[in-house]
């Protein structure tokens, strides 16, 4: 099941392990992404906590961890192919997981088709 | 995910881009904007549309990076139609502007182009410019964040004997890249024959236009002035030749930080004067050092002489991430002393790069540096500008 923030995020919940990216639409938004730090393993991160950093050739934003919990490995190969967030937001292009701490806070974020209507408006 | 540090900022209009969702056109205050001729023209090719000096303007179409690598192999077509055309003339035109930039305006020849400063009693400097010999004045070109300050001080400062025309009718095209002068040739045939820095007017299908072998990207190319009511025909008909691209801002912006050309109101400011921004060249005419008669002569002269204390230098920075304008340059004690200006991620080199003032202790080609940015630490080497070699084709001399 996957989750999706307002500021375009997405965690991917198997279990007690998430998954946890940005959505295709931030990368279009973002451009040419020539930079990504992920957080080293063990970091605890709470919801809202910056957790990531993407920069592109314009501009650089922090990403934000969806939920609470701890790093258990940062995608090592944006390191070397940053432009994976533009190629595969959704997939390959993923930036970290965690073990969630609180899955109830889940239920504050939305669904495929909410988020699929929140960009919409936008 | 927030923006936290846009490139591609509206200059004048807000100083800093504030924290805000990811989508640009939501990221600044809201301003009054004005549409340019090529609006629609634009929105039709794509074009990501910001504000930008007071206009929608479209700062990207495909992407940055395509577009920069376009233009360093092919050529690209500009809209640069926010920028200031202004036509001065008059009794005493040459003497009277010398009073204001240091120039050497007596010696530039009909259709001879030249890049200067309006400077400020400082030696400050106000904008940077462009301004070619016509027949019947001076045609000039300023930045269009500070246009209208521009023209003001122009106003306030030229005696009445000069006419200041603001050719605002006139939209401003950039073809620029190693392949323009095959595009622009096929539809106006002659201007292959302009050489870097002069111009000529020039007749396309009935419509007058006036163009120069110019640009601001490092790369070969031309400036083309068109009124605005020609401006999506022509567009159109240089976009239909194979080499043309459109391209926004975004690559406008990197392309320039690789050819060492600083941005107005970014890297030069009222705070800074022409040797501090590493642009001697603007004060090279003997003749306009001897009479210092420009404005800031006596500082401008001094710091040309001994130096000034703090210089702009280009840096190359280490590993992948940008640093970006107001990250703070850091000495070996680290205290800041000095601020990025212009940073970014250069496509051409596949490494970020800045723009910094640093003291002239640290300006040495090979010094290396550090800088902070949000709590991170950056390493950092000045290097020889431009990062990447100019293309001008110059006259024989």
């Amino acid at each position: 099941m996957r989750y999706f923030t307002e500021d375009h995020e997405w965690v991917d919940v198997d279990g007690d392990i998430g998954t946890v990216g940005i959505t295709d639409y931030a990368q279009g938004q973002l451009g040419d992404i020539v930079f990504v730090d992920v957080p080293e393993e063990g970091k605890t991160v709470a919801k809202g906590d910056e957790a990531a950093v993407v920069e592109s050739v314009k501009a650089a934003s922090d990403v934000y961890s969806p939920v609470s919990g701890t790093v258990i490995e940062g995608n090592a190969d944006l390191g070397d192919n940053p432009g994976l967030v533009n190629e595969d937001a959704d997939g390959e292009g993923w930036f970290f997981k965690l073990t969630l701490s609180d899955p109830s806070e889940l239920e504050e974020l939305m669904d495929e088709t909410k988020y699929e209507a929140f960009v919409a408006k936008l | 995910m927030r923006l936290v540090r846009a490139v591609v900022a509206p200059s004048s209009v807000v100083e800093k881009p504030v924290v805000s969702d990811i989508d640009l056109a939501n990221d600044y205050v809201e301003v009054e904007l004005e549409t340019l001729p090529l609006d629609a023209w634009h929105r039709a090719r794509g074009g990501r549309m910001v504000p930008f000096a007071g206009y929608h303007m479209p700062v990207q179409y495909e992407g940055i990076m395509a577009e920069h690598l376009w233009v360093r192999e092919s050529a690209g077509l500009f809209d640069v139609s926010h920028m200031g055309q202004v036509h001065l003339s008059g009794e005493g035109l040459d003497e009277a502007l010398e009073k204001l930039i240091p120039a050497d305006v007596k010696g530039v020849k009909p259709n001879g182009q030249k890049y200067s400063l309006l400077l400020g009693p400082n030696g400050g400097i106000l904008d940077d410019l462009m301004f070619t010999r016509w027949d019947d004045g001076l045609y000039m070109v300023v930045n269009g964040a500070v246009k209208y300050d521009d023209i003001g001080h122009l106003r306030d400062e030229l005696p009445d004997a000069i006419t200041l025309n603001h050719m605002d009718e006139q939209a401003l095209l950039a073809l620029q890249g190693p392949k323009a002068v095959d595009a622009l040739s096929r539809l106006v045939p002659g201007v292959e024959d302009l050489v870097f820095m002069t111009g000529g007017h020039f007749d396309w299908q009935g419509t007058k236009l006036w163009i120069s072998r110019s640009g601001y990207t490092g790369e070969d190319g031309f400036e083309i002035s068109v009124p605005g009511g020609k401006a999506e025909a022509l567009a159109d008909a240089l976009c239909a030749e194979p080499e043309v691209k459109p391209i926004g801002l975004g690559a406008r912006d990197s392309l320039r930080l690789e050819a060492d050309l600083p941005l107005y109101g970014h890297d030069l400011d009222p705070e800074t004067t022409p040797i501090m921004a590493a642009l001697n060249f603007a004060v090279a005419s003997k003749r306009r050092r001897e009479e210092a008669n420009f404005p800031g002569a006596e500082r401008i002269l001094m710091e040309r002489e001994h130096g000034a204390v703090s210089k702009r230098v280009g840096l190359l920075v280490e590993g992948r991430q940008p640093v970006r304008e107001g990250a703070a340059v850091l000495d070996a004690e680290g205290s800041e002393v000095g601020k990025v200006t212009s940073g970014g991620f250069a496509p051409t080199l596949g490494a970020p790069i800045a723009m910094a003032y640093v003291p002239a202790a640290m300006a040495e080609v090979g010094t290396r540096i550090q800088i902070t940015q949000r709590g991170k630490v950056h390493e950092a080497t000045v290097a020889a500008m431009p990062f990447v070699p100019h293309r001008y084709v110059r006259g024989a001399k």
